[in-house]
């Protein structure tokens, strides 16, 4: 019974980097922009934000206890800032100058990752203790707070009460996520957008205002989950730490049909995929490293499963990657 | 189509009422009906110089250094010595032979974003050659290894390209996801063949070493790209299968139309294209690492998509393409070296982040042309 309680925390904590990811992709993708910049996004979000916790701890004197609203406001907007820069970026190469996505999106990922190892490492020389990794324990302990009573639950506080306020942010949003795109008129056009621009032009929808504004913001949520990743769950940033979980975010938001509902369950699972190595006895070395493969060879099922069913309503948005020219036939 | 375009902006202002006032935009954008060609290397070396102008300067706003300082470190990283330009050779053949790899692929419109791991997979192969037949002589174990790194990039390759043929399966995450499972393989052999015991990692290998040429290591993998360079010129160029490949990648619809197989190309172009990655996985165990890794592609998988598109999928071009990336990092390290206080390895990454920036952005002004409007006033 702990063993379970223990796994399913785990796989949410792991699951909260891969939810922010997907839904930030997942509204994106809603506006026909397959940015394959996302992970590059994630880690820009990440360093920013031990930029903004790094800054405000150097303010801090020895012993002192941080102020909870800046430890949470200052690495919240600094994260939002960077990768709103980087989505402003790709927004202004593929949209206004209309090119490659896919070849733009592998661009913003590498210069991502340089610039969170960048950072990192140049950060790092202002450690004092000699270590390679920066250290923002004081600011993630705020970050990590867990809700009041999750103490004195038992096992049921330990599942739902025992995380980071950002965790049930990413809940909360995927769900106004999903009515947003399915109920209000700023979803139906933005899935007007995603589907056919040339449509949505006629209609009078403005597509290149539309296509910005929810890469920005998709660019900043994903931003967000870098974010939880290295201030909440880390603590500590080391170069290289986020791994590949920026790529393992858009495949989810095809395993999850592009519904950011979906996408809540489906991050979890993920996250349940990626740990479970450690959750089953008596692994040998060798063997763990095989396990490991899991959350890729589930992905790559699951692509074969949907391709091969082939349903209308599981189908990407039909412009997805394409740049809209309104001259072009 | 800008003949068009025009006529419809005249027909926009004379059907406008004239006592309304709207506002007009200052410029507008048309397709460029055809370049000369000259304008696409001009504005490709506007572009690279633009962008070197802009990573000089943040170079000297990040450390103690002036232009010319900086200009000097980078060449001098790269062309400093022998030791250097044979080292700058060396990184260029096998980025280039990986991008010569995407080629076919990306030509097709097949997004092979699996090349890191095809090269991993071909590297594994190879690997596995050169420990379990340790006893062999290099003259025999080397085409050994040759043949099991090519057949074992091509099947890494042709995995997701029988879905994508057959399903429509998305090729671009499918192949994605196929670098981490051969990353994870190669973690779980390094287990299996540690060396020393408990290490986690293959340590060098002394069998299957390719042989020095001209007393120099490295010249070998280098006569073997100029092959490869030359024969998949002459592939996409000359053969019938090249034209295939250019009609698949123009409209599948148009193949399809003039019999032309589109599953069976689709396969066949994968497995050439995972070939070359073998080979180039081949190159880096056997040529150069004589070990194995799963950080031992280090990410070039992905620059070479970009080192192929930009060339615009020419093996000549990519030459350069190539060149200009692998000139950016080893002049970079020289930069890093000298301000290692300062700067990191990853400065090299923002470097190329931001050349390829500009030129993916300064291909807008090749395929668009920016026309002033003339003001209403001046019309009436």
């Amino acid at each position: 019974m702990n063993m379970v309680v223990l796994f399913l925390q785990r796989a949410i904590v792991q699951g909260t980097p891969l939810l922010y990811g997907s839904m930030g992709e997942t509204l994106t993708e809603k506006s026909g922009n397959l940015n394959l910049g996302i992970p590059g996004i994630m880690y820009t979000g990440g360093i920013s934000g031990v930029i903004g916790a790094f800054l405000y701890e150097r303010t801090l004197g020895v012993g002192e206890m941080p102020n909870a609203f800046l430890a949470i406001f200052l690495p919240l907007i600094c994260a939002l800032i960077g990768s709103a820069l980087m989505s402003l970026l790709y927004c202004f190469l593929t949209i206004t100058l209309r090119a490659n996505q896919n070849v733009t999106g592998l661009a913003i990922t590498t210069f991502g990752v340089g610039v969170g190892n960048f950072f990192g490492g140049y950060l790092a020389h202002f450690s004092t203790d000699g270590s390679t990794g920066v250290s923002i324990t004081k600011v993630s302990d705020v970050f990590s707070t867990p809700l009041p009573f999750a103490d004195n639950l038992g096992w049921f506080g330990t599942l739902f009460f025992s995380y980071g306020f950002l965790v049930y942010v990413g809940i909360i949003l995927a769900v106004l996520m999903a009515l947003m795109l399915r109920r209000t008129r700023i979803g139906l056009h933005l899935r007007a957008v995603g589907e056919n621009p040339a449509t949505a032009d006629a209609a009078g929808i403005s597509v290149s205002a539309y296509k910005y504004g929810a890469t920005v913001i998709g660019g900043m949520i994903a931003g967000l989950g870098g974010l939880y990743y290295v201030v909440d769950y880390m603590g500590v940033w080391s170069n290289d730490g986020f791994g590949d979980r920026g790529w393992l975010a858009i495949a989810i938001v095809i395993f999850t049909l592009w519904k950011p509902d979906l996408g809540i369950l489906g991050s979890f699972l993920f996250g349940g995929l990626y740990i479970i190595y450690l959750f089953i006895p008596d692994l040998s070395r060798s063997s763990q490293e095989l396990f490991k493969m899991l959350p890729y060879l589930v992905t790559i099922a699951v692509l074969i499963f949907t391709s091969v069913r082939n349903k209308r309503d599981s189908q990407p948005p039909a412009s997805l990657g394409l740049s809209y020219f309104r001259e072009e036939r | 189509m800008e003949e068009k375009s025009n006529v419809s902006q005249t027909d926009a202002v004379t059907a406008e009422p004239n006592h309304k006032k709207v506002r007009e935009p200052r410029f507008h954008i048309v397709k460029r009906d055809v370049t000369d060609k000259k304008t696409p290397y001009i504005v490709r070396a506007i572009a690279v110089a633009s962008a070197f102008i802009i990573c000089t300067i943040l170079t000297v706003l990040l450390v103690d250094t002036n232009p010319f300082e900086y200009i000097g470190l980078m060449l001098s990283g790269s062309f400093g010595t022998f030791r250097k330009i044979l080292n700058l050779l060396q990184k260029l053949a096998i980025l280039l032979c990986i991008s010569l790899a995407l080629a076919p692929a990306f030509k097709m419109r097949f997004w092979n974003t699996g090349a890191e791991g095809q090269v991993l997979i071909g590297g594994l192969a190879c690997a596995a050659c050169m420990i379990c037949l340790g006893g062999v002589p290099d003259a025999l174990l080397i085409p050994i290894m040759a043949v099991a790194a090519i057949v074992a990039g091509a099947i890494w390759a042709v995995i997701p390209a029988i879905f994508k043929a057959h399903f429509g399966t998305n090729e671009t995450l499918f192949t994605l996801m196929m670098n981490y499972v051969a990353m994870q393989l190669i973690a779980y052999f390094a287990t299996i063949w540690e060396n020393p015991k408990g290490s986690g990692h293959i340590g060098v290998i002394l069998d299957g070493r390719f042989p020095k040429l001209f007393g120099q290591h490295y010249i070998l993998n280098i006569i073997i790209v100029i092959l490869v360079t030359v024969a998949m010129y002459v592939y996409l160029k000359y053969s019938k299968q090249g034209y295939e490949i250019d009609v698949v990648g123009q409209s599948e619809n148009t193949a399809r139309y003039i019999g032309i197989d589109v599953k069976k190309v689709i396969i066949r172009t994968m497995a050439i294209s995972g070939a070359v990655c073998g080979i180039a996985g081949l190159l880096l165990v056997g040529g150069t690492d004589h070990t194995i890794t799963p950080q031992t592609a280090g990410g070039q998988g992905f620059t070479a998509i970009m080192v192929t598109w930009l060339a615009k999928f020419n093996p000549i071009y990519m030459i350069m393409t190539a060149f200009l990336v692998v000139f950016l990092e080893t002049g970079a390290s020289e930069v890093v070296s000298k301000f290692s206080d300062s700067l990191n390895g990853s400065y090299a990454d923002i470097l190329t982040g931001i050349v390829l920036f500009f030129i993916i952005g300064s291909e807008f002004f090749l395929r668009y042309q920016i026309k002033m409007n003339k003001k209403q006033e001046e019309m009436n």
